[in-house]
């Protein structure tokens, strides 16, 4: 059996409103799962379930009340949740990718560019990541002449097909997906598809969150109820 | 990762001030390792950039210590060294970008003598030499080495600054300050800085305190925030955290405040 | 030279009623206080208390209050401005100094042990027995660079000089050579930038290893400092673009001279000029041992005007 990649132990979130009364708001209790290398866990639940709380939750992107989430990083698990900041950002470097729903632009930046700067900043040299990102680029069909340019003029599916680049090039062994398809037409719809079932090929653990049916049976190798997740507002 | 590196750059154990009976900052302890970058945010009057003059030898604080690792002799109390070791130390391994340009630069002297003075106070003495990596470092800071004899208020607000930051760099520090970098200018012009400023902090694997009220800036440059308040520390954590997740009230007030940070 | 003077009434005939050079005994101590320290620290700036003068500040104040508190009465007093012992200025002082100490005058450097100089230094050697006095309108090398005193201090103190060699880029970017030409930043002793005063970069050589003691006054800012005898002072430059001292095509009109500092004087209303010596007294000497330029008869001509 392969390497277990992300536990998931008794996480709870509660987000605490203190400029509206201190209203608290649990979203989630007590998740726990496990996703092995090479399987695909798909969060399954209505809308305000918690589903995207929870993908941010294991990118440490929110901060957690309760729980535990362990990443296998270099080779041994570590509880993001309780690690230092610098800890964080060299296991995001490192190990966990994460495609959002939304690209954020950084002025300036030519699209090409924003997909490779991750590569970048695993000291690859300026040209080999231009390289690859502008193959991948292709891949997912933005044209040579677009990447060039920045992303915050794009369409809201070239955006997300410039974030979902930048989110596979490096290969991260954790992905974290986020309605990646989203607001993709049929043909990208099944490059990611495909991209997805490639990083399974290569031992990617992935989490994802998708709309779509046919994707979602396309790529998934377990689901993950969120309906049990989400206790009633207190 | 070798131990050394494990080793902040820089800390500040309960670093506290007061302008008289005015509290500027109170036991504010922080770490800043190399090549990251750490924002302090808060608005007007929260003590940040006490706590920046304090980090970067300017303001001897009232209580409180702040260390700084150095290439030769370890880890030493800034306000520990003499004065004459603490300018080499500032013009050598450290920076400093003023919110005004006109707090860091010489506007009598041309933009090459500004880039160049750093150079001159640490011995450089080949006038060709020290043109060469002036005209270098315009160009890195994306002004046109045609303009290298020229006076710096001729220059644009985006260009002072930018000139600021050559002037600066050309020593390769490894730690830099920056009080409100892009106070002060265009929308359009603070993102080209910004941009130059992200490629070189991380091109250079500089470690930089900025102070900002600005929260967009911080989400682009800043690793790490520290949330100031009444001169106190309310929250700190991965710039995305506290942006996205803030948990003090004061954080979540400051977030909410603004248009998409 | 002898540093009588507490009695004031031994050479010559001073002026009634004034005290031997004018100021008063305690001020004279004072002064000379301020230039023991500034002896033992050359090139450093010693505040000092400088009294009101009966000329002008601008006018020689800083350099006569320093000359008046080491003479002596067997002293042999010149005063040049510009080179020339002949100009208000200089005759003026000399006038000043002589009536109120009694001592003996001279244009000859030779003769002098003691000179009082605005803007040059004579073009003959000096010697260990004599001492020049240099008036100095801005002793502080740093202010073109630098406006606030304190820090201009601070950085004496750190020898914190990077920005003197900012001053001289400036110039060779503008000009393409160092275009500094008079009050030229000097080092001495390895240690203090120290402003020469108006002198011409001509000059400066002359100031490195001097047998004579250095002393400078500025009344204005009551400012004095000093380069002891045999004193290294180096002119700040830069590897690529040494120092260098002004050259001329021409020699001496009057005397040949080829190595002094030459003056470019105007000699009618058509636009006739020559060069001639800047320093009249080396001038004179060079003529009265034989050498001869290539007009000598507009010495008359020259001294019209």
């Amino acid at each position: 059996m392969s390497d277990v990649m992300i536990r998931v132990e008794n996480l709870g979130k509660t987000f605490t409103l203190h400029n509206q009364g201190g209203v608290a708001m649990e979203v989630l209790r007590g998740v726990e799962f496990e996703v092995r290398a090479g399987e695909c866990l798909v969060l399954n639940g209505p809308s305000g379930a918690g589903k995207s709380t929870l993908l941010r939750s294991l990118y440490a992107n929110y901060r957690l009340q309760r729980g535990r989430v362990w990443i296998r990083h270099r080779g041994a698990l570590l509880d993001l949740a309780g690690a230092e900041p610098r800890r964080v950002l060299e296991v995001r470097r490192e190990t966990i990718g994460y495609v959002s729903q939304f690209l954020r632009a950084v002025p300036r930046v030519p699209a090409v560019d924003v997909v490779a700067e991750p590569l970048r900043l695993r000291g690859e040299m300026a040209a080999v990541a231009r390289r690859k990102a502008a193959a991948l680029l292709e891949r997912l069909n933005i044209s040579a002449r677009l990447m060039e340019l920045a992303p915050s003029t794009f369409s809201g599916g070239e955006q997300q097909r410039v974030n979902i680049a930048r989110g596979f090039l490096p290969g991260y062994p954790v992905l974290l997906l986020d309605e990646p398809t989203a607001s993709l037409d049929a043909t990208n719809r099944a490059v990611v598809i495909r991209l997805i079932e490639e990083a399974k090929a290569g031992g990617a653990a992935v989490v994802g969150i998708f709309h779509d049916a046919e994707v979602r049976e396309a790529v998934a190798t377990a689901v993950h109820d969120m309906t049990a997740a989400a206790p009633a507002a207190a | 990762m070798t131990n050394e590196t494990e080793q902040p750059l820089l800390r500040a154990v309960g670093v506290s001030h007061w302008y008289g009976g005015t509290l500027g900052c109170r036991d504010v302890d922080l770490d800043l390792h190399a090549g990251e970058v750490l924002g302090i945010v808060g608005e007007s009057g929260s003590g940040k950039s006490t706590l920046l003059a304090c980090l970067s030898a300017r303001l001897r604080p009232a209580a409180g210590r702040v260390l700084y690792r150095t290439r030769h002799q370890g880890t030493v109390d800034i306000y520990g060294l003499g004065e004459a070791e603490r300018r080499l130390l500032m013009r050598t391994d450290w920076g400093i970008v003023h919110q005004n340009p006109r707090d860091g630069l010489r506007l009598a002297v041309s933009a090459g003598g500004n880039v160049g003075e750093r150079l001159m106070a640490v011995g450089a003495r080949h006038y060709g030499r020290i043109r060469e990596t002036a005209r270098a470092w315009l160009e890195r800071v994306e002004i046109d080495a045609g303009r290298i004899d020229d006076r710096p208020d001729t220059f644009s607000g985006g260009m002072q600054q930018r000139l600021q930051i050559a002037r600066n760099l050309v020593t390769q520090p490894r730690l830099v300050f920056m009080d409100e970098p892009t106070g002060g200018l265009d929308v359009s012009v603070q993102a080209r800085l910004l941009d130059l400023l992200r490629g070189l902090v991380a091109d250079l694997g500089l470690a930089a305190v900025v102070v900002t009220h600005d929260l967009a800036v911080t989400r682009l440059l800043a690793h790490r925030l520290l949330v100031m308040r009444r001169g106190e520390v309310v929250e700190s954590g991965l710039t995305d955290q506290v942006l996205d997740d803030p948990q003090h009230p004061y954080t979540q007030l400051l977030v909410s405040s603004v248009l998409q940070p | 030279m002898t540093m009588r003077g507490m009695d004031g009434s031994t050479a010559g005939a001073p002026l009634e009623g004034y005290n031997f050079a004018y100021l008063d005994e305690q001020t004279k101590r004072m002064i000379r206080r301020a230039i023991l320290k500034a002896v033992a620290i050359p090139g450093h700036q010693v505040p000092f208390g400088g009294r009101e003068m009966p000329l002008p500040y601008g006018w020689g104040t800083g350099g006569i209050q320093v000359t008046a508190s080491v003479i002596g009465p067997d002293d042999v007093l010149k005063v040049i401005d510009q080179g020339s012992d002949d100009t208000t200025n200089a005759v003026n002082i000399r006038r000043f100094l002589a009536r109120t100490t009694g001592v003996a005058t001279t244009g000859r450097t030779a003769e002098a042990t003691l000179i009082q100089t605005r803007h040059r230094i004579p073009e003959r050697p000096l010697r260990e027995d004599q001492i020049l006095v240099y008036q100095v309108p801005i002793p502080e090398p740093l202010r073109f660079m630098e406006p606030r005193e304190p820090e201009t201090r601070r950085m004496h103190a750190l020898a914190d000089y990077g920005v003197m060699h900012v001053k001289l880029y400036e110039d060779i970017a503008r000009c393409g050579r160092i275009s500094t030409a008079y009050n030229y930043p000097v080092l001495v002793n390895g240690r203090y930038v120290m402003a020469p005063s108006p002198i011409p970069k001509f000059d400066n050589p002359k100031m490195d290893r001097m047998p004579a003691l250095q002393l400078f006054g500025a009344g204005r800012e009551k400012r004095i400092y000093a380069v002891p005898p045999h004193t290294e002072v180096k002119s700040l430059d830069f590897e690529d673009h040494p120092f260098e001292v002004q050259r001329w095509d021409a020699c001496c009109a009057l005397c040949g001279a080829g190595d002094s500092f030459l003056d470019e004087v105007v000699v009618d209303d058509r636009g006739g000029r020559m060069f001639v010596c800047s320093d009249s007294d080396h001038c004179r000497e060079r003529r009265d041992a034989g050498h001869r330029g290539p007009e000598p008869e507009a010495v008359g001509q020259v001294q019209e005007i």
